[in-house]
């Protein structure tokens, strides 16, 4: 069973819909207990930094969370999701759960027809293979919607950028983690593909020419 | 560098779609969910449904419809028509609408911009605006007036003021509908767009009078919108929204090829 994190951030109707679309089984759930039981767990997220931290720690789900990543099951964050998986995010000046060296930045622009937020379509470029990205192709492009970007300290965790004004990490891993700034929910067939391929992954993954200790 | 994105509107009255000339005379042509689908599979961008069922006693048809569209179509969707309180926003966000479009409520009571912004994040918030083209006197120096009802009502405001006001409310993105040029398919307003897009700094989707591809590239580019929103000239078959956008690519812009 794979879980969708419900911490109260929002619309997750749309990843629940993308799952079933591609045969993957997904419940809700708010419950620590599950999230040690799940066999994946998906981490959306829209909203505030400050609040979905709030919202995680009331529930436990912060801990149950770090918990399950130790213990290897393969876990997808999206947007918010991500942001939280590095050590501090500028927005409302949050602590997060540090499982990634790094920080999540408000983007500043010096270009003035450069919007903030950063919404639409806009290509990843893949920078490292990792299962979860497979068949994301030079060209393909995502859905994004964020004011705030993530700037992990260690290349090695970078799998993708996409450039607004200068290149940013769009997609992120470290071992069984992986997290996406954009909405592969809302990405039409390539977004769906990720999908596919995150049920299909056993969490196993190491960066290109890293040897990790075990 | 993100992408012009190409937007398709649906006219949904009854759970039927609908297509209005100047916003008078809708005629029914087609199954909305039917359509959804044959547009997203053909590369659009974002989709955009508006409700303009009169009854109120109808109006749950349309959660229906977002919730049948959602399952199916995986890009961004947004939906306005009769949204008055961050209840009916939130009934529709959990159906399955990424974006809340308010328009007429909100020029009766402003407040609503920042409580659904607040409620739903602003990112999710999209002012939909009806612009005609006025006299430029002390009330609208702008020369644009806003027209709430479908078209019918004036209201007096400065369309560019109201563009301002709305973004300093909260309003992640903006539609701007010229219902001079609405229906007529002889190209976008495009001095009314640019004067809203340069002047704010949340993207605008230029809406009204789309007949050719030649418009969509006038109104991203001369128009600097971020997005350009077409009816008719798909609906009726004329192009198809992959045509359109072959056409902006091979013109230079950037644009979503890979779908």
């Amino acid at each position: 069973m794979t879980l969708i994190l419900d911490y109260d951030a929002g619309n997750l109707g749309s990843v629940k819909r993308a799952c079933t679309e591609v045969g993957l089984k997904a419940e809700f759930s708010a419950d620590p207990a599950a999230v040690a039981q799940a066999e994946r767990i998906i981490f959306p997220g829209v909203g505030a930094a400050g609040s979905a931290m709030r919202s995680l720690a009331e529930r436990g789900l912060d801990v149950a969370l770090k918990r399950a990543i130790a213990n290897g099951t393969p876990v997808l964050g999206i947007c918010l999701g991500m942001q939280v998986s590095l050590e501090y995010s500028e927005e409302n000046d949050t602590q997060t759960l540090g499982l990634i060296a790094g920080r999540v930045q408000r983007f500043q622009l010096n270009h003035p027809e450069l919007k903030i937020p950063h919404m639409g379509w806009n290509e990843v470029r893949v920078q490292q293979p990792h299962p979860v990205l497979a068949g994301i192709e030079a060209g393909d492009e995502f859905y994004f919607v964020h004011g705030y970007y993530p700037k992990p300290t260690a290349p090695e965790h970078v799998l993708a950028v996409t450039d607004y004004e200068d290149d940013f990490a769009c997609a992120l891993g470290k071992d069984n983690y992986v997290g996406t700034q954009f909405h592969p929910e809302k990405s039409g067939r390539v977004g769906l593909r990720l999908f596919e391929n995150f049920a299909k992954w056993d969490g196993v993954w190491q960066p290109e020419g890293v040897i990790h200790a075990q | 560098m993100l992408s012009k994105r190409v937007v398709a509107c649906l006219d949904v009255r009854d759970g039927h779609l609908a297509k209005s000339v100047k916003f008078v005379n809708t005629q029914n042509i087609g199954d909305p969910i039917e359509k959804a689908r044959e547009y997203y599979l053909d590369g659009l961008d974002e989709l955009v449904f508006y409700d303009i069922t009169a009854s109120s006693d109808k109006r749950n048809i349309m959660l229906d419809v977002v919730e049948s569209v959602a399952s199916q179509v995986f890009i961004p969707l947004s939906v306005g028509g009769g949204i008055r309180s961050v209840a009916d926003a939130t009934d529709l966000r959990l159906a399955g609408a990424e974006k809340i479009n308010v328009n007429s409520a909100a020029v009766a009571r402003p407040d609503l911009i920042n409580e659904c912004s607040e409620a739903l994040g602003d990112q999710n918030i999209v002012l939909s605006m009806d612009v005609r083209r006025v006299e430029a006197n002390a009330q609208q120096p702008s020369g644009f007036e806003i027209v709430i009802n479908g078209g019918r009502k004036p209201t007096g405001r400065d369309a560019l003021a109201w563009a301002l006001e709305g973004e300093k409310r909260g309003a992640g993105e903006l539609v701007v509908n010229s219902i001079d040029a609405d229906g007529t398919r002889d190209g976008y307003d495009i001095p009314l767009t640019a004067m809203i897009a340069e002047a704010v700094r949340i993207p605008v989707i230029a809406s009204g009078g789309a007949g050719l591809p030649e418009h969509l590239h006038d109104v991203l580019t001369r128009g600097k919108a971020d997005a350009a929103l077409v009816a008719s000239m798909v609906h009726y078959g004329d192009y198809r929204v992959s045509g359109l956008k072959q056409y902006l690519h091979d013109q230079g812009l950037k644009i979503r090829m890979s779908w």
